[in-house]
């Protein structure tokens, strides 16, 4: 048996292939539930109806999916450059913790102040993320590992901060920073709801990368340097000049969806704000194919598991640890269905 | 004399692509089989099968009259089947003696037997006249030097038949000519070899038998003796193909000009006081064998490295240190080494293949965007010119062919009417039709006053396109001489560093 | 400032170095060998995690502390198949394929422990591996202490640091594991399966990581929280470069890495007016650093990420 490259990737392959891997990592986790002694069916049932099943629940989901889509987004520009970013968990958190710092104080009204904090919770992250990427240009240093022990390092400053100089005097049990002031929390898009117009903004980010990553000189470049480094630096394409803008840019995509959670959502920063948002960013991005537009409808469907899962937990005891089992077997189905779209098997 | 390896029925498709068609072939006892073809014939694929490394979709091997299991390089192995492969499987980082002992032992032994093994390397070594450090390092060795521990890979496993895929690719005319007698040496050994090889002249000096394959089909087997060279030319390709033939004219004034130019890299010196220049219509050729400094002449020239000392002018400007972009919109063409890892994307479009280098022209771009229109139209008009088949714009470039794909770079580089042009190998690896399409694109680029500097280690080649040579030795160039006065002896001496005695003297 | 060097002098700090250096000592020689073949396993943090679950709960169900960590080891062992199996025959990328691992078997070990475990208040506990004291040498001043009194699975790291020294230095399936992570063709020439070495390299070298997470749960602590592992996987990973891919710098780095975790953790106690999160950064940022310090140098096996396929270059 052997894999010999297509020479075309037929159209329905790439719009099958990811729904045969849901529906793979769907039977498998039905394993589990069933050890759980209850009928996946009605499992899976109780998830739908957990987060499409009302508007509420829509709502609640479609919150969730928010900062998943930047997320998302981040790592689908990082990893098409090659670029190995596992650190939009840390960037998402630097990005909140600029926005509730400076959000709490600054005298603008909201219109101008809102844009600014997103400005700065997206410089935040491109920061926090430039560092692992000098390293990498100029020392060699691989970027997974920087990358991921950076996500401890600004968790644990975050708890530093919130338990010291940015403490909020008036919340009692778990620390948590100052609010932003009211004037910046985004306003709701649907009435009596969390959903706020962050959901909008998210769409509008990747409706902007997908015309960036295709439409533009940069586009073309970073492509060509992500699937071949040696022809497009032959081509006269600066690699680090490229991997740096890259760098840039999905540092900020992860520090907006921080600072879109804090001012749409949680107001102050806390060190449990994200239930892995930065990690399941990477699903998302890899369930769509790293493709900009395949992020929103990938970030809707993890957010649909987490957000159901927690409900089907409530209504049938299975432990709602299985939503992140669920998303972590697609993540797993899906680099092999990936493989079968370019592959096929011969004798 | 007996059978020591007969090839029955073999056949293999790739996809579309019959690599292999109903093969029989046989090698006697002590005999030096030449497997003679054009790239793309179907050689390494066949001695891939015969060795093991894939099986084959009908027929079989048999060696010594037992038939092989395909697919297991281990049976060829232990049947007594030996492969030198082209491109070698060392590793740098270790031994020589530890890539000769691996896969010699039982791996789950509780200790390796290295002293031991080391007195039959040493031994072998001897015998054969394969002089070798057991414990230097592989990265540390010559090209020649490595082949040596490639066929001593072989005979450590006590090899019967050797099988020697283009042994001669990376070694200088005098090193072949030694490789040649110790192999000759080897048959009287009582081994059988067979090796692949493209080139006439060292099919008719070293073997007994030539077989030519072409088209996956083996069209002729002759006795060397009983053949010539113009006959095995015309079999292996099989239809008359002419290379155009260069047209004496008047040479302009000097387009580019190398003055003692040094290169280093990371503390290495890769090109040591080279100097040359390149006149408007002439062809420069630089040739030598690989590993002597062409890679860096060619990263130079291209922008990809800036000289340490010395100075690079194009038309009196300085452009040792502008990078690629720099090159490109100085009027520089560039036909990189390897296409396929440098000169194109292969996931990427033709248009954007076509347009990569040039994407931030105004041309191309505006505003940060790319021009799709404007580029696809532009890739239409190279498509149509450079005679590039079987592709429109939007297909991606891996599925070209070799001989389309360098139409295609080759069209990027000359559509602009470039000053200078680096041809780096433009004809590496392909048939003999492209390597004349290529020639003429490069004869018609001189004829309208390009100044063209090729590097080649197709020796034929360089002498039937350049005005001019120079030979390339351990980063340094030798005087230029006219290609009138190129014979092979000369040119042999020049690339195996003669001149640089001459030199001394003088 | 003299409580700082107090500190140094004293022997439970030394052993308490070699005590939090086992888990790393395990997780970087399984990194180690799966490197060596070729193979980049980020599916450590989560292989570490499953292995301190798995083998937390079977001693937690019944089984002897020893059966504990076969457990933690054969469910490792699962997890490496399934990553050798995606990255050496399917050839996917050995960091998506990785970091899936990771995110899978961390959730699957928090699933199957809220599943299987009744968790009340505080977690249930087991009864750990106990130091050995090993008699008459325990009773050495300062050295018996720091190395005769430690627990079984410590004297088993640094048993696994001899043993693959020797295995990858001085026997012929050592040699075929390095030649596969420098050139996996010239593996497949000489006869030899490269993706089958690859293979049970990945899976050994994932049972080795198992065994780490074990010893958290069956020595360190007697109990399983989600996110008990806490980088350690990572630590390790970059232990591995640090360590120039070598057993014997591989136990040095961990050592190191040890002593200022030990050094750090006391100096918090003693230390007022710092906040103790800077304490804790500081394995992080150390390892940062210490990448930094290696990386230029460092001896990468050549073909370390390049998947093996018969006739691809």
């Amino acid at each position: 048996m052997r894999l010999e490259r297509r020479a075309h990737v037929p159209l329905y392959l790439v719009i099958v292939a990811p729904i045969c891997a849901i529906f793979m990592a769907l039977f498998l986790a039905a394993g589990l539930i069933l050890a759980a002694g209850v009928n996946p069916l009605t499992a899976y049932a109780e998830m739908l109806i957990g987060a499409l099943g009302s508007r509420l629940s829509i709502t609640e989901m479609l919150t969730r999916a928010t900062p998943l889509i930047l997320t998302g987004l981040a790592a689908a520009v990082a990893f098409r450059a090659r670029l190995w970013n596992i650190g939009a968990e840390g960037q998402f958190f630097a990005g909140a913790l600029i926005t509730a710092a400076i959000g709490h104080s600054l005298g603008v009204p909201g219109w101008i102040g809102i844009p600014i904090l997103m400005g700065a919770g997206m410089i935040a992250g491109a920061l926090l993320l430039a560092g692992p990427a000098f390293l990498r240009l100029r020392f060699g240093v691989d970027e997974v590992v920087t990358t991921l022990l950076l996500n401890f390092i600004v968790i644990l400053f975050v708890g530093l901060m919130i338990e010291g100089p940015m403490r909020d005097p008036f919340a009692f049990g778990w620390p948590s920073s100052v609010p932003v002031d009211g004037a910046f929390r985004l306003p709701d898009l649907i009435p009596k709801s969390r959903l706020h117009i962050g959901l909008l903004f998210a769409i509008t980010a990747a409706g902007a990368v997908w015309v960036v990553l295709t439409h533009t000189v940069f586009g073309a470049e970073t492509r060509a340097a992500g699937l071949n480094a040696k022809a497009a630096a032959f081509a006269g394409i600066s690699l680090p000049r490229t991997i740096m803008s890259v760098a840039l840019l999905s540092g900020a995509l992860a520090g907006l969806a921080g600072a879109i959670e804090v001012m749409g959502v949680t107001a102050g920063v806390t060190t449990t704000m994200s239930p892995g948002f930065g990690y399941a960013g990477i699903i998302v991005a890899m369930l769509a194919a790293l493709h900009p537009a395949g992020v929103v409808a990938s970030a809707i469907f993890v957010a649909t598991v987490f957000v159901g899962a927690d409900a089907m937990s409530r209504a049938t005891g299975v432990p709602s640890f299985i939503a992140d089992v669920i998303v972590a077997l697609c993540l797993l189905t899906m680099i092999v269905a990936l493989l079968f779209t370019t592959y096929k098997v011969r004798r | 004399m007996t059978k020591v390896l007969e090839l029955v029925g073999i056949s293999k498709r790739f996809g579309a692509l019959t690599a292999n068609d109903d093969v029989n072939l046989s090698l006697k006892q002590g005999e030096i089989l030449a497997l003679l073809g054009e790239n793309g014939a179907g050689k390494t694929t066949l001695m891939n099968i015969l060795f093991g490394h894939y099986a084959a979709d009908k027929g079989h091997v048999r060696v010594f009259g037992t038939e092989l299991p395909s697919g297991k390089p281990r049976a060829a192995i232990e049947a007594g089947v030996g492969m030198v492969h082209q491109h070698f499987t060392l590793a740098d980082n270790l031994t020589v003696l530890d890539n000769v002992m691996l896969g010699s032992e039982p791996l789950f032994r509780f200790r390796s037997a290295r002293t031991e093994a080391r007195n039959k390397l040493m031994q072998i070594s001897d015998r054969f006249g394969l002089p070798v450090t057991p414990e230097a390092k592989i990265g540390s060795l010559s090209v020649g030097e490595r082949q040596r521990v490639e066929i001593l890979k072989a005979l450590y496993r006590d090899a019967r038949v050797l099988i020697l895929d283009e042994p001669t690719a990376v070694l200088a005319r005098p090193e072949a000519k030694r490789l040649f007698e110790t192999l000759r040496g080897m048959t009287k050994e009582g081994l059988s070899l067979i090796f692949i090889s493209h080139k006439l002249h060292e099919v008719m000096a070293a073997s007994d038998r030539v077989a030519v394959l072409r088209g996956g089909k083996i069209v002729a087997e002759r006795d060397t003796n009983k053949t010539n060279a113009d006959e095995l030319a015309e079999l292996m390709v099989g239809r008359k193909v002419e290379r155009p033939v260069r047209q004496e004219h008047d040479i302009g004034a000097p387009v580019l000009i190398a003055q003692k130019v040094r290169l280093e890299n990371d503390g290495e010196t890769q090109l040591n006081n080279v100097s040359f220049q390149v006149n408007a219509g002439e062809i420069l050729g630089i040739v030598g064998v690989s590993g002597n400094g062409q890679a860096a002449l060619g990263a130079l020239l291209s922008g990809l490295a800036a000289p340490t000392a010395g100075e690079l002018t194009l038309d009196g400007n300085e452009v040792g240190h502008i990078g690629p972009r720099g090159m490109i919109m100085a009027g520089v063409g560039r036909v990189p080494e390897d296409r396929n890892s440098e000169g194109v994307v292969g996931e990427l479009s033709l248009w954007e293949n076509a347009v990569l280098e040039r994407i931030r022209s105004p041309k191309f771009s505006r505003w940060g965007f790319v021009r799709q229109r404007a580029a696809r139209d532009y890739t239409s008009a190279l498509i149509k010119r450079f005679d590039i088949r079987g592709a429109n714009p939007d297909t991606r470039i891996r599925l070209l062919s070799g001989g389309n794909m360098q139409k295609l770079i080759l069209g990027r580089v000359l559509a602009n009417d470039p000053r200078f042009v680096l041809a780096n190998q433009p004809t590496r690896g392909l048939d003999e039709g492209a390597i004349a399409a290529v020639h003429a694109k490069l004869l018609a680029a001189r004829a309208k006053g390009a100044a063209i500097l090729l590097i080649s280690e197709e020796l034929e080649e360089a002498v039937a396109l350049s005005d001019r040579i120079q030979a390339i030795v351990k980063g340094r160039l030798s005087a230029p001489i006219h290609a009138d006065q190129a014979d092979a002896q000369r040119l042999g001496l020049m690339m195996a560093g003669v001149w640089e005695e001459d030199e001394n003297a003088a | 400032m003299t409580d700082a060097i107090d500190l140094l002098l004293n022997t439970s700090l030394w052993a308490a170095v070699l005590r939090i250096a086992t888990p790393l000592i395990f997780g970087v020689l399984g990194a180690l060998l799966c490197e060596r073949s070729g193979v980049l396993n980020l599916g450590i943090e989560g292989i570490m995690t499953m292995g301190a679950m798995s083998g937390w709960l079977a001693v937690y169900l019944g089984a002897p502390l020893l059966v504990g960590l076969l457990v933690a080891a054969i469910c490792g062992a699962l997890l490496g198949a399934l990553h050798a199996t995606l990255t050496v025959p399917l050839g996917l990328s050995q960091h998506v394929s990785g970091l899936g691992i990771t995110l899978f078997a961390s959730a699957l070990a928090y699933y199957l422990y809220r599943l299987i475990v009744e968790v009340g208040d505080l977690p249930p506990t087991i009864e750990p591996f106990e130091p050995l004291n090993i008699p008459f040498l325990t009773d050495i001043p300062v050295l018996g202490p720091i190395l005769f009194a430690q627990a079984f699975p410590t004297y088993l790291a640094l048993f696994a640091v001899i043993a693959m020294a020797y295995v990858l230095t001085r026997t012929p399936l050592g040699l075929a594991i390095r030649m596969t992570g420098e050139n996996a063709h010239a593996v497949d020439a000489q006869g030899l399966y490269p993706t089958h070495i690859r293979f049970g390299a990945v899976v050994v070298g994932s049972a080795l990581m198992a065994i780490g997470g074990a010893f958290l749960t069956t020595t360190a602590f007697n109990s399983f929280f989600p996110g008990m592992v806490q980088g350690r996987g990572w630590i390790c990973i970059a232990l591995v470069v640090f360590a120039s891919w070598r057993p014997g710098k591989a136990l040095i780095g961990a050592l190191l890495f040890a002593f200022f975790d030990a050094y750090q953790l006391r100096l918090q106690t003693t230390t007022e007016g710092v906040p103790y999160q800077l304490f804790l950064m500081a394995p992080y940022v150390l390892s940062i650093t210490a990448l930094v310090l290696v990386a230029r140098k460092a001896e990468v096996p050549a073909s370390l990420m390049t998947p093996y396929r018969r006739g691809e270059r």
